[in-house]
């Protein structure tokens, strides 16, 4: 049977994690072009660790990430706890602009083309009017809604997205929200790491089970059964300092 | 009389036009750096790096004597290797910057404490401490000229990505590589300055011209380019006034120019418009929205 669906993303064997103890153990798959994936498992169960490696920021223990000939710096990626000094003397305006990086680099200049999309950026995200507020005074959605700004203005094919709305309030989130169905209404590939289940099952259609190893993969209703979820619940986080090295590892 | 106090003095005295062209061409340099090293919280590192400077300078000495060449090149060696050698450690390993600087300024230092001793001592090597703002020979002020141009145009290359390394370093690891260079870059030029700073104002206040001008420019501008503006008018400001000051009432000049910056960093707590200790004394109204 040939499959008439492209795949963004390709996990072949993958195992990931630190000091040779896997968080992601013996991952296989595919990310289809254009889907609207949640990743869902808890605490530790290498949801983060997944998306570092996707963007490139985590090399594999083993097995190898297939990126459909994209590179990893042109997927855009909003990490769980970004390290953003907020004490810095930077604006909303040049803060979203940075979203330009990858066509302008460290010298071009921002044109009147440019402006109107940092523009739209903001109204897209509710942020009309906080250009020159500097990023230090703004609440914590706000900043959310500013990261996602951003994030519209990297323009990217693929977007990833760990924990985008820990912390945030059920306005923002329904607006964040609204953002993400239109990425996936444009085709792009959208994968986004959460812990509200209820959201999942109202808007992703596609879910990835993650517990360490992968409990589940495919359509929502398929995969979020209550067996499927105790099963995740139940995986161990710990590491054994003691573990053996993994004999399916061995080629 | 105004024009006798503080036009006479440098029109009448060539070493005092030297002084103030040394100082002006520092100011345009080392103060911008000081700027991001506050932002960086990097402010005591400076301090750190000039103290880990001096063996590479007394080396230098000891080597070819009282040549402003030979001593630069050996404090900038010296500071290259640490700060790069840091930087890279603290790129690749869990240990913080500050930490890997300080294991290797801590080495530095006694490394070259242990040369200049199996050398001897030479009571010429004092001077260095203090710096001769006041005896400034063609090579050396050439040799800030250079070290304040290269260090302008660096900084023009560098700024975004160095402003965005500042900032939010997780994006620009995730959009471009440049962040580790851009680093690198900045780093040096901290060392480049204060081997410029050194040459005017000796290892001990070298660091004074750097950062008390951007901690003034913190409490008068809220972005980037004003605290830069703010600190480098404050830098020639305290220059030209330390000078004056020194020519006046006698005193060494370069403790005279970071005292006077010293005051100016008090004033600007004081009444700095942008949080300044005055606004707590007399709270403004709340706005409307």
């Amino acid at each position: 049977m040939t499959s008439s669906v492209v795949s963004a993303l390709g996990f072949h064997d993958l195992t990931l994690g630190y000091d040779r103890h896997p968080a992601v153990h013996h991952l296989d798959g595919v990310v289809e072009q254009g889907s609207l994936t949640a990743v869902v498992g808890p605490n530790g169960a290498g949801k983060s660790t997944l998306f570092k490696a996707i963007v490139g920021a985590l090399k594999p223990l083993a097995g190898s990430i297939e990126r459909n000939g994209s590179a990893a710096r042109d997927i855009a990626y909003l990490p769980q706890s970004a390290e953003i000094d907020r004490s810095f003397p930077i604006n909303v305006y040049d803060m979203v602009a940075m979203g330009l990086w990858r066509r302008k680099g460290p010298f071009g200049g921002i044109d009147r083309k440019d402006h109107l999309a940092i523009e739209a950026g903001l109204a897209a995200v509710g942020l009309t009017g906080f250009e020159q507020r500097s990023i230090g005074t703004l609440s914590g959605g706000q900043m959310q809604r500013m990261l996602f700004a951003r994030l519209v203005i990297q323009d990217a094919r693929m977007i990833v997205l760990d924990e985008p709305f820990s912390a945030i309030d059920s306005k923002t989130v329904a607006d964040l929200m609204h953002l993400v169905r239109q990425w996936h209404w444009e085709r792009r590939t959208v994968l986004a790491a959460t812990h509200d289940i209820e959201l999942v099952r109202a808007y992703f259609p596609q879910v990835l089970l993650l517990a360490r190893e992968p409990v589940a993969w495919g359509a929502t209703r398929e995969v979020l059964t209550a067996e499927n979820l105790d099963r995740a619940r139940r995986m161990c986080e710990a590491f054994d300092e003691a573990a053996e090295a993994c004999a399916s590892e061995a080629a | 009389m105004l024009y006798a106090i503080l036009i006479a003095p440098f029109a009448e005295h060539d070493f005092m036009r030297r002084a103030l062209a040394a100082t002006f061409a520092l100011s345009f340099s080392a103060a911008p750096v000081g700027v991001f090293l506050m932002l960086r919280r990097m402010s005591l590192i400076g301090d750190a790096l000039s103290h880990a400077i001096l063996p590479g300078v007394a080396i230098g000495f000891l080597l070819a004597g009282m040549s402003v060449l030979a001593m630069a090149s050996g404090g900038l060696i010296a500071g290259f290797l640490i700060t790069i050698g840091a930087g890279l450690i603290a790129r690749a390993t869990t240990l913080k910057e500050d930490a890997s600087l300080a294991a290797f300024f801590l080495i530095s230092l006694a490394l070259g404490v242990t040369i200049v001793s199996l050398k001897g001592s030479n009571e010429d090597l004092v001077h260095f401490l203090f710096g001769s703002v006041l005896a400034m020979q063609n090579p050396a002020l050439l040799l800030i000229a250079a070290i304040a141009s290269v260090s302008l145009l660096a900084l023009a290359l560098i700024w975004r990505p160095l402003v965005l390394e500042c900032v939010d370093p997780g994006f620009l690891r995730s959009v471009s590589r440049s962040g580790g260079l851009a680093h690198i870059a900045f780093l040096a030029l901290m060392v480049l300055n204060l081997v410029g700073g050194f040459l005017v104002l000796g290892t001990l206040l070298a660091v004074g011209i750097m950062m008390l001008p951007a901690f003034i420019a913190r409490f008068w501008a809220r972005d980037v380019t004003g605290m830069i503006a703010v600190a480098i008018a404050s830098a020639a400001l305290s220059g030209y006034a330390g000078l004056v000051l020194s020519y006046r009432a006698d005193l060494p000049a370069g403790p005279a120019i970071i005292l006077v910056a010293g005051l100016l960093y008090l004033l600007s707590v004081v009444v700095g418009p942008a949080g300044g200790l005055i606004w707590l004394v007399l709270p403004r109204r709340h706005l409307e929205a």
